[in-house]
C-alpha cells in the first residue's frame, strides 16, 4: 500500500487557495455488490460546491447515481455517521491512503477542472459492499484485552482516584481512538483475515495494543493489567509488530502509537519474565 | 419459566447507560444500534457535562440551583419534578464517570477542572477537552462491552428499528431489519426502551449526524405514542456552515472566553487584523452586559440571525459572524478546546487559534419527544418557590427521590405501557430550550436512573404475570410481516419507470430540509407555518411516488433512507402544526406574530397524536408542573442597545 502522503499539508493549503470555483472532478469508485461478488470501477462526473468533501460528493453521486459515460447505476454504498471526524465511521482509501473521507476536502485534493480521486474499501478487512467494510475484527480485540475499568457498579460510591494534569493530558490522547482502523490497514503485519476463528491467533494491531496502555494507567484500570499483557505476550500479540511504524502514521488523531508499542513491549517483557520465574500458576 | 428480557433501541449514551444499569440488575438486555455503538452521535457533544460541584458550592450554588437555571432556561414549559432529581443526581453521576475512568480535565492539583457555560454565572460545567461527548460515550462503551463479555448484554449492530409491537395495550418487542442482509425479524421483550436520539436530518444540514433522523420516534409515534413539543427545536448559534452538514462549534469556545462580533460597519471588507476594537461590535456582550456571550442558544441564535437576515450586517454580507478566541493564549486553547480547534481547521482550513471562526446558526437538538410520564418524588411545597439567588436557603435536600420516586415502573414510559424513552428522543428535561451541557446530563440520568424503573416494571407489572415470551407467536409474525410488505413495495418501485426528481428520495429529503430550515426555525409565523404546511402535504404527496434508485437485495441503504423519509414527513407536520398552534414565543420557539410568552394560554405541554386511519395528526395540550417554581420573565437581563457604552470590552462572568 502507498503510504507516501499523496499530498502534503502545505501542498494541500496551496490547493485549496488555487481551488477553482464551479468546476467538475471525476470520482472513480471501486465497487463490489456484496461478499465474494468481483469488484469493477465506476466514475463520476461532480461539480463541486463550496466547501465540497468527498462526503458531498458521495451524496451527490447518490440522488443522481449516474456514471461519467451516462449509465445509470446504483447509489454507492459506504459507511457514514458524524461527518466531524470523530465516529470513525467513514474510514476508506482516498488516493491509495487510507484516511476518513468526511474530513477530505475536495479543494485539498483536486483543485483544478477535471482532477480525479480515487476512492477504495478498506483492503485488511471484508468488503460487506462498496466502500463498506466489515470491521467487527477491531472491535473483537477490545473485548480481548478487556478494554473497560472494572468498577464496583453504578452506585455511588464517590469519585474515581485523583488525577494530576499530565497523566489525564496523556489517557485523553489514548482515549480518543475511534477504532477507525486506519493504523491497521496501513500496517503490514495485520493481514485481512475471513475466518473469524483465526483472528486470536493473528495480529491483534496498534489499536489494542494502544488501549491497553490506557487502561493499564489507571488506578483501578490496571488491576487487570496482568489479563490484558496476557493476550499481549500470546500468539498475534506484541511479538507480531514488525516496527514498520506506519499506524502512527496515518492516525488522524495524532495518538502515539509507536510510543504505546514500546511501553506496553518493555511492560510486557517484564511481565513474562515475572512469569517465567514464578512457574507457572 | 420463559426468560424476561429488555430491549434497547439506540446505543448513545441513554442507551448505554440504561443498559448497564438493566443489565447490572441481573436482567438481560438486547441492544439494537443501527451502527456500531461506540460510533454513536454522542460522541459529537463537545463541550461538557453539568453538575454542582464544591468549588460552585463553596461560592453559594446548589443542586438547587441548577435546576432552577435548567427550568428558567427552559422557559417553564419543562416539567419540574424530574429536572430536580436530575440536578440532585448530577454530582453522583460525574463521580461515577470519574470511576469509569473518564479523562476529564484537572486542575493543577489534580481535581477535576471546570467551565463557564451558557445559561449559568458559575463554573458547573465538567470536561475532557472539547470531546466530552465522545469520553463519556467510550467509558459506558467500554461498561457495555464488559457486559457483553459476561454475556448480559447482546449487541445488534448495524440492525434497524422499524416498530414497536404493540399487544394488548402493552409493548411486547420490536421489529428490526439487519442492515446488511436485509433480514427482517420480531423480536420479543418484556420492555422497550428507546433511545434513539433527535431528528435533526429533518432539516436537512444540522449538527446532527447522518442517522439522526427522527425514524425511530417517528415509528413509534405512528404506532400510538404520544409526541410532546414537537416544535421545541434548538437551533445552534455557532456552528460551521458546511456542504454536508453544519459541524457544531461547541458553546465551549465562549466559555472560554470567545467573544462574538462583526464589524460595525456593514460590508467591511477589512481583513479582521485591521479592524480596530473600536470599529468590531461585540453585541451580545452590548445586549447582555449580565451573561455577554454566554446567553442560551436560543437568544444568541436570534441575535445572530437578526444581525445577518434583518440587518445584513454579516460579515462580507454573507450569513457568517466571527466567534473569535484570537485574543487567548495558543497553548491554552489547544489544551482546553483542541478537539474543536482540529474540527475547525480540518474542515475550514484556518487557525482559530490566530484567526477568528466565521460561524452561523443550525439545527441541533430537540426538546420535544417522545412523551413520558414520572411519579412525583417526596418534596411537595405549599407553593412554588420564587427565584433562587446564590447563597440563598436550599428549600429541598439533594436526597435521591425529592424530584420523582426512584425506580417507580412510570418513571419515564411513554403513554404506551413498556415503552419507554430515555436521552434526546424524550421531551423531558428542557421544556423550550436546553442549556448547554445539559443533555449528556439528562441522558446518562435516564439511563441510570428510570433503568431501574424498566426492570421493576419488567418484574413486578404485567410482564411479570404474562411474559413476552408466553405470547401467541401470530402477533409478532404479524408485525415482521407488516414490515415485510412495506419494504417489498419499496424494492417494487425500482422498476416502476424513469426516475425524476419529483420522485427521486434525496430530492423530496432535500426539499424537505430547505422547507424546515426557512418555515420553522429561530424566526416562525403563522402564515408562513400555514405555506409549510401545504408543503408537507405536497412533499408526501411526491412520497407517494416514491422511486428507488437500487433494487439490490443485499446492503441497500437507499432502502433505509427512504423508508426513514416517509417517517420524517410525518414527523415534520407535528413540528409544524406545533408550532402553528402555539400562539406565542417561548424559548426556542419564536414567533413574529406573538412575540411575547403567553403563561394562560400556553404554559402547556404540546401533545401529537397521530391517527393511522386519516394518516393525520392531531395537537391537544397538557398542563406543565410548575408545582417546585413560579414562572417569571425570561431575560437574562437583557438592556437595550442604545443605553450601551461601546467599550469594546469583553464582559466577564465571574
Amino acid at each position: 500500500m502507498a503510504l507516501a502522503h499523496a499530498h502534503s499539508p502545505t501542498q494541500r493549503r496551496l490547493n485549496r487557495q488555487a481551488a477553482k470555483p464551479g468546476r467538475t472532478i471525476r470520482i472513480r469508485i471501486k465497487r463490489c455488490d456484496g461478499p465474494g461478488k468481483p469488484s469493477r470501477w465506476e466514475h463520476f462526473d461532480v461539480k463541486v460546491e463550496r466547501g465540497a468533501n468527498v462526503i458531498s460528493c458521495l451524496q451527490q453521486i447518490a440522488a443522481h447515481p449516474v456514471t461519467a459515460d451516462g449509465k445509470a447505476t446504483t447509489p454507492v454504498v459506504w459507511d457514514a455517521i458524524c461527518l466531524e471526524e470523530i465516529c470513525g465511521a467513514c474510514t476508506m482509501l482516498i488516493n491509495g491512503r487510507v484516511r476518513q473521507s468526511c474530513s477530505c476536502l475536495i479543494d485539498e485534493y483536486a483543485p483544478n477542472h477535471g482532477d480525479s480521486i480515487t476512492l477504495e474499501p478498506m483492503s485488511k478487512f471484508p468488503v460487506v459492499r462498496d466502500l463498506w467494510v466489515d470491521r467487527s475484527r477491531a472491535f473483537e480485540a477490545l473485548k480481548r484485552i478487556k478494554a473497560w475499568i472494572p468498577i464496583d457498579g453504578t452506585y455511588h460510591l464517590g469519585p474515581g482516584p485523583r488525577e494530576p494534569a499530565r497523566p489525564q493530558l496523556t489517557r485523553y490522547t489514548l482515549s480518543t481512538c475511534m477504532t477507525c482502523a486506519c493504523c491497521l490497514e496501513a500496517c503490514p503485519q495485520y493481514t485481512i483475515e475471513h475466518d473469524e476463528s483465526k483472528w486470536d491467533a493473528s495480529f491483534i494491531g496498534a489499536h489494542a495494543i494502544s488501549q491497553v496502555r490506557l487502561f493499564n494507567s489507571h488506578q483501578t484500570g490496571k488491576q487487570l493489567a496482568p489479563d490484558r499483557l496476557d493476550i499481549l505476550t500470546g500468539l498475534g500479540g506484541i511479538a507480531s509488530c514488525g516496527n514498520a511504524q506506519n499506524c502512527v502514521k496515518v492516525c488522524p488523531k495524532d495518538i502515539p502509537l509507536t510510543e504505546s508499542i514500546g511501553a506496553i513491549g518493555r511492560a510486557a517483557t517484564l511481565h513474562a519474565l515475572a512469569k517465567w520465574f514464578s512457574g507457572p500458576s | 419459566m420463559p426468560q424476561q428480557r429488555v430491549i434497547v433501541v439506540g446505543g448513545g449514551l441513554a442507551g448505554l447507560a440504561a443498559t448497564i444499569r438493566i443489565a447490572e440488575a441481573d436482567m438481560p438486555v438486547d441492544l439494537f444500534s443501527m451502527v456500531p455503538v461506540k460510533r454513536s452521535h454522542s460522541v459529537c457533544a463537545q463541550g461538557g457535562i453539568n453538575a454542582c460541584n464544591e468549588v460552585a458550592r463553596q461560592q453559594g450554588y446548589s443542586e438547587y440551583q441548577h435546576f432552577d437555571e435548567t427550568i428558567y432556561g427552559g422557559d417553564y414549559l419543562a416539567d419540574q419534578a424530574p429536572v430536580l432529581e436530575m440536578a440532585n443526581w448530577a454530582p453522583r453521576i460525574i463521580d461515577l464517570l470519574d470511576r469509569m475512568g473518564v479523562p476529564f480535565n484537572r486542575t493543577a492539583e489534580g481535581f477535576r477542572d471546570l467551565r463557564l457555560f451558557g445559561g449559568s454565572l458559575f463554573r458547573r460545567t465538567h470536561f475532557s477537552g472539547a470531546t466530552t461527548g465522545q469520553q463519556l460515550l467510550y467509558a459506558l462503551d467500554e461498561q457495555t462491552r464488559r457486559h457483553e463479555s459476561e454475556g448480559k448484554v447482546n449487541k445488534y449492530e448495524f440492525w434497524e428499528f422499524l416498530r414497536p409491537i404493540i399487544h394488548d395495550q402493552r409493548c411486547v418487542g420490536i421489529v428490526a431489519q439487519d442492515m446488511r442482509t436485509m433480514q427482517i425479524r420480531a423480536f420479543r421483550a418484556d420492555a422497550v426502551v428507546m433511545a434513539t436520539g433527535g431528528c435533526g436530518l429533518i432539516f436537512g444540514k444540522s449538527t446532527n449526524s447522518v442517522i439522526c433522523t427522527g425514524g425511530a420516534a417517528s415509528r413509534c409515534f405512528q404506532a400510538g405514542a404520544w409526541y410532546a413539543n414537537p416544535e421545541m427545536i434548538q437551533v445552534h448559534p455557532t456552528a460551521i456552515p458546511g456542504a454536508d452538514k453544519c459541524r457544531l462549534m461547541s458553546e465551549s469556545a465562549r466559555g472560554e472566553g470567545g467573544r462574538i462580533w462583526v464589524p460595525r460597519k456593514q460590508g467591511d471588507s477589512r481583513d479582521f487584523k485591521d479592524i480596530p476594537a473600536s470599529e468590531r461590535w461585540y453585541f451580545l456582550e452590548e445586549k447582555f452586559p449580565k451573561y455577554g456571550n454566554l446567553v442560551p442558544r436560543d437568544i444568541a441564535s436570534r441575535e445572530l440571525f437578526d444581525i445577518c437576515v434583518n440587518q445584513r450586517m454579516g460579515i462580507g454580507g454573507e450569513n457568517v459572524v466571527y466567534l473569535d478566541l484570537t485574543h487567548r493564549d495558543p497553548d491554552y486553547l489547544t489544551r482546553k478546546l483542541g478537539g474543536i480547534m482540529e474540527i475547525y481547521e480540518k474542515f475550514v482550513g484556518d487557525d482559530p487559534r490566530f484567526t477568528p471562526m466565521k460561524i452561523f446558526p443550525a439545527v441541533h437538538y430537540s426538546m420535544g419527544g417522545l412523551w413520558t410520564g414520572y411519579v412525583h418524588g417526596a418534596y411537595d411545597p405549599p407553593q412554588p418557590h420564587g427565584e433562587h439567588r446564590a447563597g440563598g436557603v436550599v428549600p429541598v435536600s439533594t436526597d435521591s427521590g425529592q424530584g420523582m420516586q426512584p425506580g417507580a415502573p412510570e418513571n419515564m414510559m411513554t403513554n404506551i405501557r413498556g415503552l419507554y424513552a430515555f436521552g434526546e428522543v424524550s421531551f423531558a428535561f428542557h421544556g423550550a430550550t436546553r442549556l448547554g451541557a445539559n443533555a449528556l446530563l439528562s441522558c446518562i440520568f435516564d439511563g441510570l436512573f428510570s433503568g431501574a424503573s424498566v426492570v421493576n416494571y419488567v418484574r413486578e407489572c404485567e410482564p411479570g404475570e404474562t411474559p413476552a415470551d408466553s405470547l401467541d407467536p401470530a402477533t409478532f409474525d404479524a408485525a415482521a410481516q407488516h414490515e415485510q410488505s412495506k419494504h417489498q413495495a419499496l424494492l417494487d418501485s425500482a422498476d416502476a419507470g424513469d426516475m425524476t426528481d419529483e420522485t427521486n428520495p434525496y430530492r423530496i429529503g432535500h426539499d424537505l430540509g430547505v422547507e424546515m430550515t426557512e418555515a420553522s426555525t429561530v424566526v416562525k409565523s403563522g402564515p408562513r407555518l400555514e405555506q409549510c404546511l401545504k408543503k408537507l402535504a405536497h412533499l408526501r404527496d411526491r412520497y407517494s411516488r416514491v422511486r428507488l434508485s437500487d433494487a439490490a437485495m443485499w446492503t441497500n441503504q437507499s432502502l433505509s433512507y427512504t423508508r426513514a423519509l416517509g417517517d420524517m414527513l410525518i414527523l415534520a407536520e407535528a413540528i409544524a402544526l406545533g408550532g402553528l398552534k402555539r400562539k406565542e414565543s417561548r424559548g426556542s420557539h419564536f414567533r413574529t406574530d406573538f412575540p411575547d410568552r403567553d403563561d394562560p394560554n400556553f404554559l402547556k405541554t404540546t401533545i401529537a397524536t397521530y391517527d393511522p386511519q386519516s394518516r393525520s395528526t392531531d395537537i391537544s395540550y397538557r398542563d406543565v408542573d410548575t408545582r417546585l417554581v413560579r414562572p417569571r420573565p425570561r431575560t437574562y437581563g437583557k438592556i437595550e442597545a442604545e443605553q450601551q457604552h461601546k467599550t469594546g470590552q469583553p464582559v466577564v462572568a465571574k
